[in-house]
């Protein structure tokens, strides 16, 4: 089943790389848009929240497949020329971004309102409650969402073969194609699925130990 | 120190304040009493601007209160404020509760800044309990971190929503009392209570709201020996037959 078993591990171990590599750096970006999301949703700024709620609506609810194929098709028609992994980092982190926004959010939200008044009534400015007492607390609140997101990511990282980065879905679907036929498709069935258990459970574990690291007593 | 007048405020169809004139002098103190509903809370609350006005003007030491801002953030950093539900923040221990202010708000050097907190902890008797979260305190504990927080910012005003409303019974006194020894020395105080005993003792004015109204105004005895109103009266009836 397993034919030419050290030529398969090394596709696929390549393809894992790619779709670590994609995930967290594309989970890096999603995070910071989301944290700007977050701010704009609260903040006093009536325009920042009208911008935010916009980008939330029209990343949620446009497919990420049609999120990719606008930005490496589209976008070099209007002049915007970058490599296509630029367009897989971009468009998986700002699709996710619009989540990470939303689950901050209602984090912040699950953190009672007299949080914020008692921040406030030390002096603290609308920034320095967000930074100090209520964004951490949020943060915490919904680490476990986070993760969610992280994981759900790790398997939204595989549209990205179809604007050509070869990732660990595109690897295994080479190896299935193969012109000599070497390997035997349960053999990489198998194998692909071993491979994305394994940094999905891996990033699992992470996440737990992030949420342990940061838990107060409440 | 605080001068509210002509103050109006309503929630929707409620109209929680009508026509508010209040004063409070430096080193007075001023207990708020009635009954639930009747606008006090919301009296205090606007004295920090947590809660807008919709007319009339609040001044703290000459100043109106400005819109949200950093102006408005200086002057709540000399109001300190203490709540019904205490309001600790959750995450940070005790000490960092009491320093979070004078750090980011006051600029004070840590080493300082922690010092301070460690001899407030003291005052209120809760030295041993620094390095603890919140939630490991009893309500009583966290209502005296709560004054320490806000005596660290060393507010020209404290104020005070229903400190112990939310306390079991054998916990309020340890609240009232740090709040007593204040009043002795001095701070110029705001507080919301139903506490007949400690308005008694520690207040230079009572004044009695319902309705959205301040209804009598007076010194602890004249009000509690002799109210003038008859609302008053049937307040002052039913809260003291027990």
């Amino acid at each position: 089943m397993f034919d030419n078993f050290d030529l398969m591990v090394a596709a696929l171990g390549a393809g894992m790389w790619t779709t670590v590599w994609v995930t967290l750096t594309s989970y890096t970006i999603a995070l910071a848009i989301g944290m700007v999301l977050v701010v704009m949703h609260v903040s006093p700024a009536v325009p920042a929240r009208w911008a935010a709620n916009a980008y939330t609506q029209l990343f949620r609810n446009i497919p990420l497949l049609a999120v990719l194929f606008i930005m490496y098709f589209g976008l070099p028609k209007v002049g915007i020329v970058a490599d296509n992994w630029v367009w897989a980092l971009l468009g998986l982190g700002m699709y996710t971004g619009a989540f990470v926004g939303e689950t901050l959010r209602s984090g912040i939200n699950s953190i009672p309102l007299g949080q914020a008044e008692a921040a406030r009534s030390i002096g603290l400015t609308f920034g320095q409650s967000l930074k100090g007492v209520i964004l951490p607390q949020a943060v915490r609140a919904v680490i476990p969402p986070l993760g969610s997101l992280l994981i759900a990511l790790v398997k939204n990282s595989a549209l990205v073969l179809a604007i050509g980065v070869t990732e660990l879905t595109a690897q295994s679907r080479r190896l299935i194609e193969d012109n000599e036929s070497r390997f035997d498709l349960w053999g990489v069935i198998i194998g692909v699925t071993v491979s994305y258990l394994l940094i999905a459970l891996v990033l699992s574990y992470l996440v737990r130990l992030v949420e342990k690291r940061t838990a107060f007593v409440r | 120190m605080v001068t509210i007048s002509g103050v109006n405020k309503h929630f929707g169809e409620l109209h929680a304040l009508k026509d508010i004139d209040l004063t409070v002098d430096d080193g007075e103190v001023v207990v708020l009493i009635g009954p639930s509903g009747s606008g006090k809370s919301t009296l205090c609350r606007t004295i920090n601007r947590l809660e807008t006005v919709d007319s009339g003007t609040v001044t703290v030491n000459g100043k109106p209160l400005p819109a949200e801002g950093r102006a408005l953030a200086n002057l709540r950093a000399d109001v300190g404020m203490v709540f019904q539900h205490f309001n600790l923040f959750a995450h940070l221990t005790v000490q960092q509760n009491i320093t979070l202010g004078p750090v980011k708000v006051r600029r004070t050097p840590k080493a300082k800044a922690d010092e301070r907190a460690r001899q407030l902890l003291e005052r209120v008797g809760l030295s041993e309990k620094a390095d603890v979260y919140p939630s490991q305190l009893s309500g009583g504990q966290q209502q005296r971190v709560a004054i320490a927080r806000g005596l660290a910012m060393d507010p020209k005003l404290m104020m005070f929503d229903e400190p112990t409303s939310a306390l079991d019974p054998e916990m309020i006194n340890e609240v009232l009392d740090v709040m007593q020894d204040l009043a002795r020395e001095g701070m110029t105080m705001v507080v919301v209570t139903h506490e007949m005993g400690f308005a008694r003792r520690a207040a230079n004015r009572v004044v009695f709201m319902a309705e959205g109204q301040i209804v009598e105004t007076a010194t602890p005895d004249e009000f509690f020996d002799d109210p003038k109103t008859e609302r008053a009266q049937d307040f002052l009836s039913k809260v003291m037959t027990h």
